[in-house]
């Protein structure tokens, strides 16, 4: 079978081996190789829409997450060129939405946020553009709010693919593009639970479960101490 | 040779950030052997009596004089910081961005619930407000920026020696935090 050939491809001159047909995302996890994701969730079907796993494969900028992985393949993926380009990707998600991490319920334990802090961040290069989106609370224990939305689409592949009911989904297009409940209601008007995958897929503070913010003190959350993929670097020995 | 001047101004913002700055503890003598401070809240001096090496600057432009005070450290010190969220970004008081300026200021003085014989401020005294609040970097060049809400001492503290001595500021994965 071609799906148990194991490969070998090199990131940042890291031999690393593979098995044929796996992302190069994947590959790299196994291989306790980070390379940095949002719209990524290991139990959905790639999204390929953020773009910040974006790695020089033999030479060329793809998303890792939706590349195949080839046999002697070359990756980049902490080169100065490669880094930069994210920090981009992920400047402009910070000054198209209205990212106030001081006061949003998910701060320190935000994979946006901390995706900014591991490549160390200080202030996006852009302007900001203050938008303005819109609040659905109208369901009594979650809420979705639009102003930090990253519209990854984590939520709404985990409602389709886990959940089996296509609760959410895009509205508009291009710089437009939203995630709406699908009920003229808004989220009251769909079977929606905190318990449901498309509620935890947000990788921000976007889905929120009320009641359940401001957990942990400060020095105690996810990405205060830690770097995000730190659990996936520990897995390489070297 | 005289010690370099440092200014330091706080726009829209909260003071927390100087607060961050006097939170560097008994480091703030080692500034004070390294630096002397110009105009600043600190020591309550309001004029700039020499031009600076480094101006520290705390929240963003929400009136016309926060805009007036950011032109003047702009032209008086060398290098301006960018010192939290509010001066990065405009922070907290951004949030009202979203919200038309004559809808703020009615239901602060007008509408509220608490409001009796309501009344928008109009003093000729009084700063005249924007249209919205601005981080600084849409007014002036900034040269530097030091995330957070407040930013920690330890980052303040690292930024400040390394722009005072021209060496890279050291800043490890636990100072760069944007809360």
């Amino acid at each position: 079978m071609m799906t148990s050939e194991k490969i070998t491809f090199y990131i940042d001159e890291i031999e690393c081996t593979a098995t044929q047909g796996q992302s190069i995302l994947e590959a790299a996890d196994e291989n306790g190789v980070y390379i940095p994701r949002l719209c990524h969730q290991p139990d959905l079907l790639p999204g390929g829409s953020c773009r910040v796993c974006t790695v020089s494969a033999n030479g060329r900028n793809q998303a890792a997450c939706t590349t195949p992985v080839a046999n002697d393949m070359i990756i980049e993926n902490g080169s100065e060129e490669i880094l930069d380009l994210r920090r981009a990707v992920i400047e402009m998600l910070f000054i198209e939405g209205n990212h106030y991490c001081p006061m949003c319920e998910r701060s320190g334990n935000c994979e946006l946020q901390a995706i900014a802090y591991r490549l160390k961040i200080l202030a996006p290069r852009f302007p900001f553009m203050f938008p303005s989106r819109k609040l659905d609370a109208t369901h009594p224990g979650i809420f979705i709010d639009g102003n930090r939305c990253i519209q990854c689409g984590r939520c709404v592949r985990a409602a389709q693919q886990i959940d089996k009911k296509p609760i959410l989904g895009f509205i508009g297009r291009g710089g437009a593009v939203r995630i709406k409940a699908s009920s003229t209601e808004g989220l009251k008007g769909v079977d929606i639970s905190p318990d449901d995958a498309c509620v935890k897929a947000c990788p921000v503070g976007a889905i929120i479960v009320k009641d359940t913010a401001y957990r942990k003190p400060i020095g105690e959350r996810m990405f205060d101490k830690q770097p995000i993929g730190s659990e996936i670097e520990a897995r390489r020995t070297s | 040779m005289a010690k370099p001047r440092i200014a330091t101004t706080s726009l829209a913002g909260c003071f927390g950030c100087h607060m961050s700055v006097l939170d560097i503890d008994e480091r703030i003598l080692k500034l004070a052997e390294l630096v002397d401070f110009d105009k600043s809240p600190i020591n309550d001096i309001k004029r700039f009596s020499a031009d600076c090496a480094v101006g520290l600057i705390e929240g963003g432009c929400c009136n016309d004089e926060n805009v007036e005070i950011l032109r003047a450290f702009r032209k008086r010190c060398k290098v301006l910081v960018a010192v939290g969220e509010c001066a990065l970004m405009g922070g907290l008081p951004a949030m009202r961005n979203g919200v038309p300026l004559k809808e703020c200021l009615r239901e602060a003085y007008l509408d509220g619930p608490s409001v009796v014989d309501g009344l928008i401020p109009a003093d000729a005294e009084l700063p005249l407000l924007l249209d919205q609040v601005y981080p600084c970097n849409e007014v002036v060049k900034i040269d530097y920026y030091l995330p957070g809400c407040p930013p920690s001492a330890d980052l303040i503290w690292e930024a400040l020696v390394a722009l005072l001595t021209g060496n890279d500021a050291d800043l490890p994965y636990e100072l760069i935090k944007y809360d």
